[in-house]
C-alpha cells in the first residue's frame, strides 16, 4: 500500500506545535526510519499516521484515500502500530496477548481460524515454548517479539514502531530488525522511530530526519552525511563507507 | 505443533472455567446451608418438603418471606460490588479502585441520605423507595464527575486515586454528617441505621430492581472484555486497535456507579467487597479481564453470601449487619494479600 503524507501539522491542546509541514511518502516494502532528537516529533508523527492523534492541517492518504475516510475497524487492520512501552504490562499470557491483535476481526468470541492466525504467528517468531507464560515474567527481547506478534495477528499492511529496539541488546537488537527486514521483503510497510542511526542505516531504505517538529532532510542513504547528523544531534560524526553500508562513528 | 499449542490453550482456559465453575457449586451449595441456617432452625427434610408444596406455613413464611430474599438479595448485591471494583480497577488500571476506596458508595450514601430527609418535602416523593434509589445515584455521579475531573488533571495514578477516594470520602462524609444535624428523630435513625450496610431489607421488589441492573450489568462487562484487554495495554494501543478509550472508561464507570448506588441504597455501605473480590479472583484467574469478570460475579456472590451467612450465625439470635463483617473479613484479607503481592 502507498502512503502518502502531504504537508501536515500537528499542536498539542497547549498550543505548542509539535509537527510543521511534514511531507513524506512510502511504498509497499520500503522500511522508513524516523530519526531526530528527543521531544522532535518522532512519536507524534507515528501517532499521526493512525489517527491515534489528530492532525491540523494536511492529508494522510493510504492508496489515495484520506485515513478519515476509513471506518475505525478497518483501518485496524491496514495498519498496526506497538507502542514505544506499554503503560502498564497486563497479566495476560502469550497467546491471550497475541489473540488480543486479532480484534478487528473478532465479534464476539474468537474463531478457530483467529486461533490458527495466533498459532502460526507464534510458531514464526519462535514464542510456542512461552505460549501459557504469562507477559510480565519475560525478558524485555522476549516482549517485544510478543509486541511484534500481536501487532502481525493484526494482518496489517504498514506497520508503526516506537522505539522498538531501545532498551534491549545487541543481539536482540538484531533479531528484532532482521524480523521487520523480513516483513518488508513480504511486501509490508514499516515505518518506525529509532535512536540508533547505525541500525536505521544498516536496516531501513529511507530516512526521514526530524529537529524540532520539523522536516529537516529525507531521502536514501544520502541523507547520512556529517553535516546533518551534526545539525540534528549537535554531535560531529565522522561516515564511513565499508561493504556498501554506511557506519555513522561519533568523533 | 500447531494444534499443540491450541489444546494447550484450550487446557489453560477449561483450568479458568473451573473456577468459575466450582465457586457457582460453592454458591449453589452455600445457599442451601444459608436457607437452613438462623435463629429458627430449619432441616433440609423441610426444605424438600416446601420444594414439594408441603410443609408448615411457618416454615414456608421464614424460607419465602425472609430467608430466600435475603439469599438472593446477598448473592445481587456481591455480584454487583465485585463486578463494580473488578471493571473500576480495568478501567482505571488501578488496583486500589473499588466503589468504597473511590468514595463512590459513600458519596451514593450521602445521595441516599438526601432522598431519606429531603424526599418527603419533593414532588416525587411518591415514588419513594426509588426516589432514595434515584438521589443515591445522584450521589454517585457527583463523587465520579470529581473522580474523573481529578484523573483528567492528574492521570489515574495509584496515589491520585487513593488521594482521590480520601477526599470524596471525607467530603461526603461531611455531607452525610450535615444531613444527619438537619434530620429529625426517626430520618436520623434510618439513616444511621440504613448506612451499616444490612441485606435485612431485602424484599422482593427490591430484588427485581437488582436483577434489572445486575444481569443487564454482568452481560453488559462480559461484552466490553475485549475492549478491557485492549484498555489494560494502554491508551494509544486501545486507540490503534479501535477502542475509544475515554468512552468506554466513562460509560463503563457510569455504569459501575449506577450498580454501587443500587446497591447501596437498598442496603447500606458495604465495603470492600468490590476491593477484595476481584483480588482474590486475580489469584486464581490471571489478570484475564474474561475470567476476571465472570469470576468477580460469581465469587463476589459466594462471598458476601457467606459473610453474611456467618453474620447471621455469630452471635444468634442477634444478626449483624453484613457491612460491619465485611470490613472486619475484607481489611485483613486485603492487607494479608498486600503483603504477599510486595507490590500494587
Amino acid at each position: 500500500m502507498k502512503l502518502h503524507v502531504n504537508n501536515i501539522s500537528f499542536a498539542y491542546k497547549n498550543g505548542t506545535p509539535a509537527l510543521q509541514n511534514i511531507t513524506f511518502h512510502t511504498h509497499e516494502g520500503d522500511i522508513l526510519a524516523i530519526v531526530g532528537q528527543n521531544g522532535s516529533g518522532k512519536s507524534t508523527l507515528l501517532k499521526c499516521l493512525n489517527r491515534i492523534l489528530k492532525i491540523k492541517t494536511g492529508s494522510i492518504m493510504i492508496d489515495n484515500t484520506p485515513i478519515q475516510s476509513f471506518a475505525t475497524n478497518y483501518l485496524s487492520r491496514i495498519i498496526a502500530y506497538i507502542p514505544q512501552t506499554e503503560e502498564y504490562i497486563p497479566g495476560l499470557n502469550v497467546f491471550d496477548t497475541v489473540l488480543l491483535g486479532r480484534k478487528p476481526y473478532i465479534r464476539h468470541t474468537p474463531t478457530p481460524q483467529d486461533l490458527e492466525t495466533v498459532t502460526q504467528l507464534l510458531n514464526r517468531l519462535e514464542l510456542e515454548k512461552i505460549a501459557m507464560r504469562n507477559l510480565n515474567t519475560l525478558s524485555g527481547g522476549q516482549q517485544q517479539r510478543v509486541f511484534i506478534a500481536r501487532a502481525l495477528a493484526q494482518q496489517p499492511k504498514i506497520l508503526l514502531l516506537d522505539e522498538p529496539i531501545a532498551n534491549l541488546d545487541i543481539n536482540k537488537q538484531m533479531q528484532v530488525m532482521k524480523l521487520l527486514q523480513q516483513l518488508t521483503e513480504e511486501g509490508m510497510t514499516i515505518i518506525l522511530t529509532i535512536h540508533d542511526i547505525n541500525m536505521a542505516a544498516r536496516f531501513c531504505n529511507k530516512a526521514l530526519m526530524l529537529k524540532l517538529g520539523e522536516l529537516f532532510a529525507s531521502g536514501r542513504d544520502s541523507v547520512y552525511t556529517p553535516e546533518n547528523i551534526q545539525t540534528l544531534y549537535d554531535t560531529q560524526v565522522d561516515i564511513l563507507h565499508h561493504n556498501n553500508r554506511i557506519y555513522v562513528i561519533p568523533k | 505443533m500447531h494444534s499443540d499449542t491450541i489444546t494447550l490453550y484450550k487446557k489453560y482456559r477449561s483450568g479458568k472455567r473451573r473456577f468459575i465453575l466450582i465457586t457457582f457449586l460453592l454458591l449453589t451449595l452455600l445457599c442451601f446451608i444459608a436457607l437452613m441456617t438462623g435463629s429458627h432452625s430449619i432441616g433440609y427434610e423441610e426444605i424438600l418438603q416446601l420444594i414439594q408444596g408441603e410443609g408448615m406455613e411457618l416454615t414456608r413464611q421464614i424460607i419465602f418471606n425472609i430467608r430466600l430474599p435475603r439469599i438472593i438479595g446477598a448473592t445481587l448485591t456481591g455480584a454487583l460490588l465485585s463486578l463494580s471494583g473488578a471493571v473500576m480497577q480495568i478501567v482505571l488500571r488501578n488496583p486500589l479502585a473499588s466503589p468504597y476506596t473511590l468514595g463512590i458508595s459513600n458519596a451514593a450514601a450521602c445521595g441516599a441520605a438526601c432522598g431519606i430527609v429531603f424526599s418527603g418535602y419533593a414532588p416525587f416523593s411518591l415514588i419513594t423507595p426509588y426516589s432514595i434509589t434515584l438521589s443515591a445515584f445522584v450521589g454517585s455521579l457527583i463523587g465520579l464527575t470529581i473522580i474523573l475531573f481529578i484523573i483528567r488533571l492528574k492521570q489515574a495514578s495509584v496515589e491520585t486515586i487513593v488521594l482521590s477516594g480520601i477526599i470524596i470520602n471525607a467530603l461526603f462524609g461531611a455531607g452525610i454528617a450535615v444531613i444527619q444535624y438537619l434530620a429529625d428523630n426517626i430520618q436520623l435513625a434510618s439513616i444511621v441505621f440504613w448506612n451499616f450496610g444490612d441485606l435485612g431489607r431485602s424484599d422482593w421488589n427490591k430484588l427485581i430492581s437488582l436483577s434489572i441492573v445486575t444481569l443487564p450489568a454482568i452481560v453488559y462487562f462480559y461484552l466490553k472484555r475485549w475492549d478491557y484487554k485492549a484498555l489494560s495495554a494502554g491508551d494509544d494501543y486501545a486507540k490503534s486497535i479501535g477502542v475509544t478509550p475515554q468512552h468506554t472508561r466513562i460509560i463503563s464507570m457510569v455504569i459501575t456507579s449506577l450498580c454501587t448506588a443500587v446497591a447501596v441504597s437498598f442496603f447500606g455501605v458495604i465495603a470492600f467487597v468490590g476491593l477484595v473480590v476481584p483480588h482474590i479472583v486475580q489469584k486464581f484467574t490471571g489478570a484475564n479481564e474474561e475470567f476476571l469478570i465472570l469470576g468477580s460475579a460469581t465469587f463476589g456472590s459466594m462471598f458476601l453470601l457467606l459473610c453474611d451467612t456467618v453474620a447471621r450465625a455469630i452471635i444468634a439470635p442477634v444478626i449483624l449487619p453484613v457491612g460491619i463483617l465485611t470490613s472486619f473479613i475484607g481489611v485483613p484479607l486485603f492487607l494479608f494479600l498486600l503483603i504477599r503481592k510486595k507490590t500494587i
